[in-house]
């Protein structure tokens, strides 16, 4: 094992490291349209890639039935995937649809392989990748500083979740205190991410079951928060605003009405959301009773979230593990009790009132102070002293070029996003950048449960599960 | 018609700008959202900005329907494959818009999975920049394409 260990020898056509014969000739055969994967590799190694496979259409095939691994959950309970233990496919029988990965029901780039027996659902097999960034490889050659650039890219729906949980990680690893101000803007701009990202939630949902006037609605109240990120952040989206140490900037002037303004804007769309939807009798037609999975399944499956709490599972990490304050605030946690479409959508818009009643607390209740941590380890000097002080600007400039270092060790932090736990996992050899990171993401484990609520439903329900899974498919794949 | 119009040549240039006409003033999109620059994309469609000024609110699912590809977000390896498939079977006469850095050059991600541009797979018309664009961004991209189109041949 050489000093170095993330440096991954990186010739991809002309694999260095002990490859078999038959792989190097296949590669230089096929180097034109195939690129072999060596992520997740350490160079020098005992292991043999582990995760070497080549990514063109042909590797997602489904596997025959003798290579299907059963997955083991060592809790008590054994998970089969429902492809196995059923009868073998019988192709006069069932119907072999591809849905997907360019489907605009199925948010984003998922593919699902289902089979038909008539209209009914025997079995689903997610495929996923389609949109694989490679981030984590990406964390590993970028600073801490940089580093929330890349996260805020996962899960862009919520991206300010993701810049907080790996601002957590790194704030864990290095042992910093983040003044209360800073706290307070952090809560203030993740619990309004968690209505934005739910109002998309609900315009999805709309849409896909045919109310695409929802589509209208949804993104229109959106568009309040987002134009309130855009003054604050600079952007949109991928705000990169909530970094290691603290936020980039103080909220801007007059943030105070306009806060006031969104909730008032926000509430009035959801109780019209309400109005549309309570009483539909489509609507309900198409919620109740599908897409079930019960809390049993929730926890063998890793389903956290809207989901889970939908199923009856009283569990949010903003209760469990609070972070930054989180526990001043008063909020209630919804939860359902038959795991169906309908219940997740009641949780859902429950959790969008929840959370403007937590903006209106921190709007009252908005500490004064800095909004980062004093530590010039990681906080640059005021822009003032730059001007003044030519060993601020050399600070200034040394820490935006080689950032700062983390002691060794390896740390997981987590927080409630809108579709679930996300975690964030960064091991350390105490350098200025992660030796590994590990988003742990909600979306991935909802997608794995598909297949159990999908099962021996209907065709049309497809849909209607989807989008109440809400995943993010830049979340599931990275 | 032709006859009655005025003398020869006239009718034929003015054909052309006719047909250009009407192909940037229902210009039909194909569905293509990948990741964050799709939500810019939808919020583009929806209220506040509303696509439907420019004839353009019409996304179809199929791309046979469809008159122009925006590929909206980053575009890997694996997904290549299926881009280019996509394009392929839009019929005729058919334009490519690339949103945003990922889909223009790769973006921040100069990795392994991830296409370095999209312009490897497929040949784009108008490479809008931001990351993501913005609604307003992708809107100038679009009347940027529309002047093309306008000022193009009918026939390339």
């Amino acid at each position: 094992m050489s000093d170095t260990p993330n440096v991954v020898t990186g010739d991809l056509e002309a694999p260095t490291t002990e490859a078999p014969q038959e792989l190097s000739e296949s590669t230089s055969e096929v180097a034109e349209n195939r690129r072999e994967v060596h992520d997740m590799w350490v160079a020098g190694s005992e292991e043999p890639g582990w995760m070497r496979s080549y990514t063109d259409e042909g590797a997602q095939e489904m596997l025959d039935a003798g290579d299907e691994p059963v997955q083991e959950i060592y809790r008590g309970t054994v998970v089969t995937d429902d492809f196995i233990e059923d009868e073998p496919a019988d192709d006069d029988e069932l119907q072999i649809l591809n849905m997907g990965p360019q489907h605009p029901s199925t948010h984003g780039v998922l593919r699902l392989h289902l089979e038909l027996d008539g209209e009914t659902i025997r079995r689903v097999k997610p495929i996923i990748g389609y949109l694989h960034t490679g981030m984590e490889k990406t964390a590993e050659t970028l600073t801490y500083m940089q580093g929330s650039t890349n996260v805020t890219r996962m899960d862009y729906l919520s991206p300010m979740h993701m810049e907080l949980a790996f601002s957590l990680a790194v704030e864990s690893l290095l042992g910093v205190e983040i003044p209360e101000r800073g706290q307070a803007i952090r809560i203030l701009l993740t619990e309004l991410n968690r209505v934005s990202s739910h109002l998309v939630w609900a315009a999805t949902q709309g849409t896909d079951l045919g109310a695409v006037s929802m589509l209208i609605y949804g993104l229109r109240d959106r568009e309040y928060i987002l134009q309130f990120f855009e003054k604050t952040t600079g952007l949109r989206m991928n705000h990169n605003f909530i970094r290691p140490g603290g936020v980039a900037a103080d909220l801007p002037d007059g943030w105070e009405e306009d806060i006031e303004q969104i909730i008032g804007k926000v509430e009035q769309g959801v109780s019209e959301y309400e109005e549309l939807f309570n009483g539909n009798p489509i609507f309900r037609d198409r919620t109740i009773g599908v897409g079930v999975i019960t809390p049993e399944e929730c926890k063998a499956l890793g389903v956290s979230g809207p989901i889970a709490r939908g199923s009856g599972i009283n569990w949010d990490l903003r209760k469990a593990f609070p972070y930054s304050g989180i526990e001043k605030y008063d909020f209630e946690v919804p939860t359902g009790k038959h795991g169906d479409v309908w219940d997740r959508y009641i949780v859902r818009i429950e959790e969008i009132k929840q959370s403007l009643g937590i903006v209106r607390q921190v709007l009252e209740t908005m500490p004064a102070g800095d909004y980062r941590t004093e530590d010039r380890k990681v906080t640059p000097p005021p822009r003032k002293r730059i001007d003044e002080s030519m060993e601020a600007l050399i600070h200034h400039f040394k820490l935006f070029t080689s950032g700062f270092k983390a002691p060794a060790g390896e740390t997981y932090r987590a927080v409630e996003s809108p579709r679930g736990e996300l975690g964030m996992y960064i091991v350390s050899d105490g350098r200025e950048r992660p030796w590994r990171m590990h988003a742990r993401t909600p979306s991935f484990n909802h997608v794995q449960a598909l297949p159990t609520m999908m099962t021996d439903s209907l065709v049309a329900d497809i849909v209607a599960t989807i989008a109440s899974c809400d995943p993010v498919l830049g979340d599931v794949d990275r | 018609m032709a006859h009655r119009s005025g003398p020869s040549g006239f009718l034929l240039t003015t054909y052309d700008t006719a047909v250009n006409w009407t192909r940037t003033r229902s210009m039909w999109t194909a569905t293509f959202g990948l990741a964050c620059c799709a939500i810019e994309m939808m919020a583009t469609g929806a209220a506040h900005n509303d696509l439907a000024r420019f004839g353009m609110e019409v996304f179809r699912a199929s791309p046979r329907q469809a008159d122009l590809m925006i590929v909206a977000g980053r575009v890997s390896q694996k997904m290549a494959p299926v881009l280019r498939q996509v394009y392929d079977q839009m019929s005729e006469p058919k334009w490519v818009i690339s949103m945003g850095a990922c889909a223009s050059t790769g973006g921040m991600f100069n990795n392994y999975a991830l296409v370095q541009g999209v312009d490897e797979v497929v040949p784009v018309d108008v490479y809008v920049p931001g990351c993501p664009p913005g609604p307003q961004s992708l809107m100038h991209g679009i009347l940027t394409l529309q002047d093309k189109v306008m000022s193009g041949e009918i026939t390339r």
